[in-house]
């Protein structure tokens, strides 16, 4: 268990008669598009009885910080200040003078058998603490958690949003060549670290997709010889198989917001509708009714509408309807063909995957269509997931050929920081669970 | 909240491994409900020279047609394949079939699933047009999952949006 200790720390406020630079508050607007990464120094945080692990943990907050592409970590070498203890007094003039806006300063201890890691956020050129001190607590085979819980405080208090590092994602991790893929469920911390596999590749798994608390995860799989839908418990592999309509091909399941309801796509006789299932797998109602491709539904956030693809106008666009069905609104309508939308956490905003002139590419659009924009673009890439947050996505990018593979890459909303998930080998189909409590 | 839920995973997964069906297993582990990778489903494949096996139909009968791009309906030379498709069929009626429908990967994950499934449908429909009753034919799809030709241009792309009649034992005849 991870305990959340508001430490009175004493505010050290510094009453020096430096003036401040010619800086504003230490914060970082994300919807103002960031250029420049603001720049922090990150000392090692001080050994206060875990050894190796406070710097360890020092450096998995760096990776964090740094990662989103908004922050830029001043070396160590370059720090004039050093931190005795957790408590030496902060000497602003230092920090000032190598240009470091954000300052954290840390220690890590064991008490009871747990890692405990204390910390203090610095705005720099207002020589002033920004929020308290805090003290967290964790088993010390949980120290990465620690970590990331840490730069989640740090990037709230400077953007304002909360952070999504102490996250997971559920994906597929692939192995074997193309024409005879080898793929099984796999769950990872979403920096790539902490790999769990969740079946065996003995049959073909597909998009999994986490229940919004984070605690069950829906799934295709080829187990029975033809697609079904298997929804298992995170911690209890064996999971069940949805109950079947003899003759159908059952795909492409989400949750609702809720988590009571799944809804998915259910095919037969050729034809593939959206379909709404309650977790209870009581009540079946059909959403849509046509002799087109209805497929990859998502919920908005409130739960009252439903985003899909259909391919009813003759090629794959993104619709709109209620949650409970009814005539849908097409809200894409540019060049090419656009599927696998996913409604923002935030509401804001629908992430997807676009074809056009024989490239994929990812995007996000209004949810009415308007101010769409590409932010990746390749030979393939596929199926976009939100980070917590609704400033990240995840998504697959497959490279061409016979001795393709399918890696996953973050970038962030404004198109920037793409990255390939680094260490987890060929992997697809990602998508991102909620901050962990 | 668990921090110590991670551990379980191990153990979980360890269970998972006993589920599959293993007449479904096709050749490498990977399940499958024809015959495209293996013997499954136990059906014997016989000898390619005996106008009564599952091998003569699927080399010399011919056990696949192609698609166009995004589509499902049958080209007449697709029909001329499965015209023969059911009469073999109709003169074996031992056997059933099982159809893969199958996309090249110029499209998304589910959508393919779905194109597959169409066009697997639209074999299916095309031999109960022509004798084959319909009890005695299955449909699956394998969107963009097995492609038999892998590379990045339209010579590997128009092998793969395929679909493919593979004979297993004779349920429903």
């Amino acid at each position: 268990m991870v305990r959340w200790i508001l430490a009175a720390a004493a505010a050290l406020m510094l009453t020096t008669g430096l003036a401040a630079a010619q800086q504003g508050p230490l914060r970082i607007e994300l919807d103002e598009g960031v250029i420049e990464p603001l720049p922090y120094a990150l000392p090692s945080f001080v050994d206060e009885g875990a050894g190796s692990l406070a710097s360890q943990i020092t450096r998995v907050i760096a990776d964090d910080l740094s990662g989103t592409g908004l922050f830029r970590e001043i070396p160590e070498g370059a720090h004039i200040q050093r931190f005795g203890s957790f408590d030496t007094p902060v000497s602003y003039a230092d920090w000032q003078a190598i240009n470091a806006q954000a300052l954290i300063n840390g220690s890590v201890g064991m008490s009871g058998g747990k890692v405990v890691v204390k910390f203090r956020l610095h705005d720099v050129y207002g020589n002033t603490q920004l929020g308290d001190g805090q003290q967290l607590a964790a088993s010390p085979q949980s120290w990465r958690r620690l970590a990331h819980k840490v730069a989640d405080v740090i990037y709230a208090r400077i953007t304002g949003e909360s952070g999504y590092f102490d996250s997971r994602v559920v994906y597929v991790s692939e192995s074997g060549p193309k024409g005879q893929r080898q793929k099984r469920l796999a769950i990872m911390d979403y920096d790539g670290e902490n790999v769990n596999y969740l079946t065996d590749s003995s049959t073909i798994v597909l998009a999994p997709r986490f229940s919004p608390q984070g605690d069950r995860i829906l799934y295709t799989t080829f187990e029975t010889g033809f697609p079904r839908i298997k929804m298992m418990s995170v911690g209890n592999a064996a999971g069940k198989l949805l109950p079947e309509v003899p003759g159908t091909m059952t795909f492409s399941p989400r949750f609702s917001p809720d988590g009571g309801s799944i809804v998915y796509s259910l095919e037969q006789n050729g034809n593939t509708d959206l379909y709404r299932m309650s977790v209870s797998g009581g009540s079946v109602e059909r959403l849509t009714n046509s002799p087109a491709i209805e497929t990859a539904p998502s919920y908005s956030p409130d739960g009252s509408q439903i985003v899909f693809e259909s391919d009813r106008s003759g090629t794959q666009q993104i619709y709109v309807m209620s949650a409970s069905g009814g005539e849908p609104v097409r809200i894409s309508n540019g060049d090419g063909r656009y599927g696998t939308p996913v409604w923002s956490p935030r509401g804001d905003l629908i992430a997807f995957t676009k074809q056009s002139g024989g490239r994929f590419f990812i995007g996000v659009m209004r949810t009415d269509g308007s101010e769409e924009r590409d932010l990746t673009a390749s030979y393939l890439d596929e199926g976009p997931t939100w980070a917590p947050n609704g400033r990240v996505l995840m998504f697959t990018r497959e490279s061409p050929g016979a001795a393709g593979a399918a890696k996953m890459y973050t970038v962030d909303i404004t198109g920037r920081n793409l990255k390939a998930v680094a260490g987890v080998g060929g992997a697809s189909d990602p998508t991102w669970g909620p901050l962990l409590p | 909240m668990h921090l110590a839920t991670k551990a379980a995973f191990g153990l979980a997964m360890i269970a998972l491994a006993a589920c599959n069906n293993p007449s479904k297993n096709g050749a490498n582990g990977v399940v499958d409900p024809g015959g495209a990778y293996g013997e499954a489903g136990g059906v014997s494949q016989g000898s390619i020279n005996d106008p009564n096996s599952p091998a003569y139909f699927a080399g010399k009968v011919g056990d696949t047609v192609r698609f166009v791009i995004n589509q499902s309906t049958l080209t007449d030379e697709a029909r001329a394949t499965l015209s023969g498709q059911a009469q073999w069929l109709n003169s074996h009626g031992n056997y059933a079939a099982i159809i893969e429908g199958h996309a090249d990967e110029q499209g998304t994950r589910e959508y393919n699933l779905a194109l597959g499934a169409r066009r697997a449908s639209s074999v299916q429909q095309y031999l109960i047009s022509q004798g084959v009753p319909a009890t005695r034919l299955r449909t699956v799809s394998y969107g963009k999952e097995r492609p038999i030709a892998t590379c990045a241009a339209e010579s590997c792309f128009e092998q793969n949006r395929r679909a493919v009649t593979v004979i297993s034992v004779g349920a429903g005849s």
